[in-house]
């Protein structure tokens, strides 16, 4: 089925000798938004990695519409159609908002996301595309990372940790922004530490814990306790 | 008047040096790597455009159109096939790879060209003055080593601030991981980054040779001279470089005429008096 | 059930530092089981093994990765003739002398080149040999550029040709393996565990209040000393002095790094596998002239792709042997 854009086997991490990830198997439609929910070190951020080529699996496969990543660097990974709006952001310091985002669209996949496109959903990166990036607030930053992600047109796009350090306000806006965003088809990976919002936001949802699943669903399946449960391995 | 030749002798010849900087600069700001072998290569593109003149009887300045391009190829080579797999966190093994590379570098020429030195003939454009005032003569040859160097200096801040691949270099600079992730493979761009500065060193390459006798020894200090304008410029600041090459172009001037003896060494001291009352340089990149 | 214990040797350790023992005492005998020739040679190979070990505690412990080392090499040949010929000391006493000046003079020198990180401070310490050499070049008293020998008189200060070539090199046995046993009991202290943190955690180590600059500072103020009091002595041997002999950087910086990092970087045992490697290749290869020097280059460059903890490293990730023991491991009992 064509429509499968992320499928993971059996996915095991090592650092060295330490497990981040044991035995994970998700798969994600087009379409489809999954929220991956989890204390700090229960392997999120490690499986967005291993998506992105960031670090290689010891056991496992994954696979992006049908195509296995195993031995693939990042840039070719990219160029298969996954995005990512890293954890904390990380903005090109010496580079201007509209270079940040003309960059992400460097490997130049056909897709209906450009520079305009991107600047008509965040006016306010049109208005301030000359400076530099890291000159930009917490939120506006927020929204940089996303367009910088959407410009190389994904077909997975992987969110990590949106609302960290942002003011509940701006997260309410970047939150109300999503569905504009996501409309196009997208499957979507969320990493969040505020799970309620990303239960409410996501289709599926996925609960790692020590580097395993806890517990999968859809977002609306389960009652707090089973969730807090599965989130705290009690 | 003596003095004010002395000076302007100094600035030209400073091009030279921003010239040896320049390449430095540009790795050490795209991958964090410090050639030490930097100066070696410089000589052996003198070495180079020497075997292409023999070959084929080309003017020394028309011998750039083979040797720079050739230079190109064998830094984006050398990238791509040895020092991409030293660079990490440890600054050890580049160093001490580089460090290896001076070594072959210096020996191979010996082995190859003898102890001789050597030098261009770049003609009657050697002896060629302006006369600027009495006693202040500007030969053709510093002049266009110095214009040159301006130009290319203006050329690689151009490519660094405003063209996809200047982008590529500031944002693999910035954070190699991300950069990564958006298609950037940092392998190519430091290979990239590399044949650049390998270009700029085989112009710096044959106009020493136009300029001076050169033998296959003489590359540590031209690294050593390269490294002093970047640091007395503030590291990252590639105008800051040009500066620098000019203050120890200059110093070196004075000192050589107070005394022979103390070219060198007039350099080295304002080096290390600027190192000591500036630690990052007279013009440090502002982030 | 019994603990755990932590213990420093191991019984291989300890069989190979009886064969250690041996193998000093063997050095020591040299002179009555030696010809002359052989003697300057094993004096030589002493030479280089401290100097390869005290570039080995700057750059593999330390951090500090000098490339300038042959400034304190020349500073204490220099220091040596100038004791002779300005103040008609016997070249022996000037050594003592020559680390100190070494010690008062890297301390500005630390201080300029200690703002410099990485490659650059590597370049830097190459900035400041440069420097000395110029101006011993200038110092018409002490030969300029051209240099000059030793005076005989001196020489015969030193007594007649055998209680002098004793007395020299009795001289390069202590000094050197001096330097190795001050090197090993540095790695041993505390300030050897700071170092190793450093060296595996600069920033983790500041925060647990390691005194880093000052550690540093420290090491290189030592080694240059060390180094400088070696210089002396090298030029005691060599009868002769010139800017570029005593400030060659491929004799006392560029083999010493090859040495180092061939043999093995950051142990103990590394420098010395490398010098006698070094020795070893010399012996055969030294005709070749500028290709000895390719297959060192190369040597160097090949160890650091495959395998960057040198032949010792091999060895020791093969049995987990060490004949120095500078760190402890914990035993686990057998049930």
């Amino acid at each position: 089925m064509t429509d499968t854009v992320l499928d993971i086997r059996d996915l095991s991490v090592f650092y060295g000798n330490a497990q981040a990830i044991d035995g994970i198997s998700l798969s994600l439609a087009r379409g489809e938004m999954l929220s991956l929910i989890g204390a700090n070190g229960a392997g999120k951020s490690t499986l967005f990695k291993a998506i992105c080529g960031m670090v290689a699996p010891r056991t496992g496969a994954i696979t992006v519409k049908g195509r296995p990543l195993a031995g693939l660097r990042p840039a070719a990974i990219t160029e298969l159609g996954v995005a990512m709006v890293p954890e904390g952001r990380r903005l090109f310091r010496s580079l201007s908002v509209e270079e940040n985002l003309v960059l992400g669209g460097y490997v130049k996949r056909p897709g209906p996301w450009t520079l305009d496109r991107v600047y008509s959903i965040f006016p306010i990166l049109r208005e301030r595309r000359h400076q530099p990036a890291t000159a930009l607030s917490g939120g506006q930053q927020q929204m940089v990372a996303i367009g910088r992600a959407l410009m190389s047109n994904p077909d997975l796009l992987l969110l990590d940790e949106l609302s960290l350090g942002l003011a509940p306000v701006v997260i309410k806006d970047i939150y109300a922004l999503l569905p504009q965003i996501l409309g196009e088809g997208l499957a979507t990976i969320l990493v969040e530490q505020d799970v309620t919002r990303a239960l409410s936001v996501s289709d599926h949802f996925v609960c790692m814990l020590e580097g395993h699943v806890s517990l999968q669903g859809r977002s609306d399946a389960f009652t707090h306790q089973q969730i807090s449960a599965a989130y705290f391995g009690t | 008047m003596d003095w004010i030749n002395v000076i302007i002798q100094g600035v030209l010849i400073g091009g030279l040096y921003a010239l040896f900087a320049a390449g430095l600069s540009l790795i050490f700001g795209v991958m964090r790597l410090v050639n030490i072998s930097h100066g070696d290569f410089i000589v052996g593109a003198a070495y180079v455009a020497f075997a292409v003149i023999q070959m084929t009887g080309l003017h020394p300045l028309v011998s750039l159109v083979i040797v720079v391009p050739l230079f190109a190829l064998l830094g984006y080579a050398l990238q791509l096939g040895l020092l991409n797999r030293v660079l990490g966190g440890d600054i050890l093994p580049p160093l001490i790879v580089t460090f290896g590379l001076s070594i072959i570098v210096q020996n191979g020429l010996l082995t190859l060209f003898t102890a001789d030195s050597r030098r261009l003939d770049a003609g009657a454009i050697e002896v060629e003055s302006l006369n600027l005032m009495p006693g202040v003569d500007i030969g053709y040859m510093p002049l266009m080593t110095f214009v040159s160097a301006v130009a290319i200096i203006a050329g690689l801040q151009f490519l660094f601030y405003r063209t996809t691949m200047g982008r590529a270099f500031r944002a693999t600079s910035d954070d190699g991981e991300i950069a990564q992730i958006m298609g950037l493979d940092n392998r190519k761009v430091f290979g990239w980054a590399m044949g650049l500065a390998m270009a700029v060193v085989a112009v710096a390459g044959v106009f020493l040779a136009i300029r001076a006798n050169f033998d296959p020894f003489m590359g540590p200090s031209r690294l050593i001279f390269g490294f002093e304008a970047v640091i007395i410029g503030g590291l990252g600041n590639l105008w800051g470089t040009l500066a620098g090459g000019i203050i120890l172009g200059v110093a070196q001037g004075i000192g050589a005429h107070i005394d022979p003896g103390w070219q060198l060494l007039a350099g080295h001291i304002a080096f290390l008096a600027i190192l000591a009352v500036r630690p990052r340089g007279l013009f440090p990149r502002v982030d | 059930m019994s603990e755990p214990t932590i213990v420093r040797s191991t019984r291989g350790s300890r069989i190979a530092a009886s064969a250690v023992l041996v193998l000093v005492a063997a050095i020591a005998a040299a002179p009555w089981w030696a010809n002359s020739a052989d003697l300057r040679l094993i004096t030589e190979i002493l030479f280089f093994l401290a100097l390869a070990s005290m570039w080995n505690l700057l750059a593999g412990y330390a951090g500090l990765i000098s490339v300038g080392q042959h400034a304190y090499v020349g500073l204490g040949g220099y220091m040596m003739f100038s004791c002779v010929l300005f103040w008609g000391m016997n070249p022996l006493w000037s050594i003592p002398l020559a680390g100190l000046l070494a010690a008062a003079v890297s301390v500005p020198v630390a201080w300029l080149v200690f703002r410099l990180k990485g490659a650059y401070f590597a370049i830097g310490t190459w900035v400041v040999a440069e420097v000395f050499r110029l101006l011993a070049a200038q110092m018409s008293s002490l030969g300029g550029g051209s240099g000059l020998s030793i005076p005989v008189s001196a020489m015969r200060a030193l007594g007649g040709r055998t209680e002098r070539e004793l007395l020299i090199y009795f001289t390069a046995f202590a000094l050197s393996l001096g330097t190795l046993l001050l090197i090993w009991l540095v790695l041993r202290s505390r300030v050897g565990l700071a170092l190793t943190a450093i060296r595996d955690n600069e920033v983790a180590s500041s925060s647990l209040g390691v005194r880093i600059g000052r550690i540093k500072l420290g090491v290189y103020v030592l080694v240059a000393a060390l180094t400088a009091m070696l210089g002396a002595l090298i030029f005691v041997t060599k009868l002769r002095i010139s800017p570029d002999a005593a400030f060659s950087m491929n004799d006392w910086t560029v083999f010493v790094i090859f040495i180092v990092v061939i043999g093995g970087i950051g142990t103990l045992e590394g420098p010395i596998i490398g010098t006698l490697l070094y020795f070893l290749l010399r012996e055969f290869l030294a005709d070749l002239g500028a290709v000895y020097l390719l297959i060192l280059g190369a040597m160097a460059i090949a160890i650091m792709l495959v395998a960057p903890r040198g032949l010792w490293g091999l060895i020791v990730t093969k049995w987990d042997f060490a004949v120095f023991p500078v760190g402890y491991r914990v035993r686990m009992p057998r049930d």
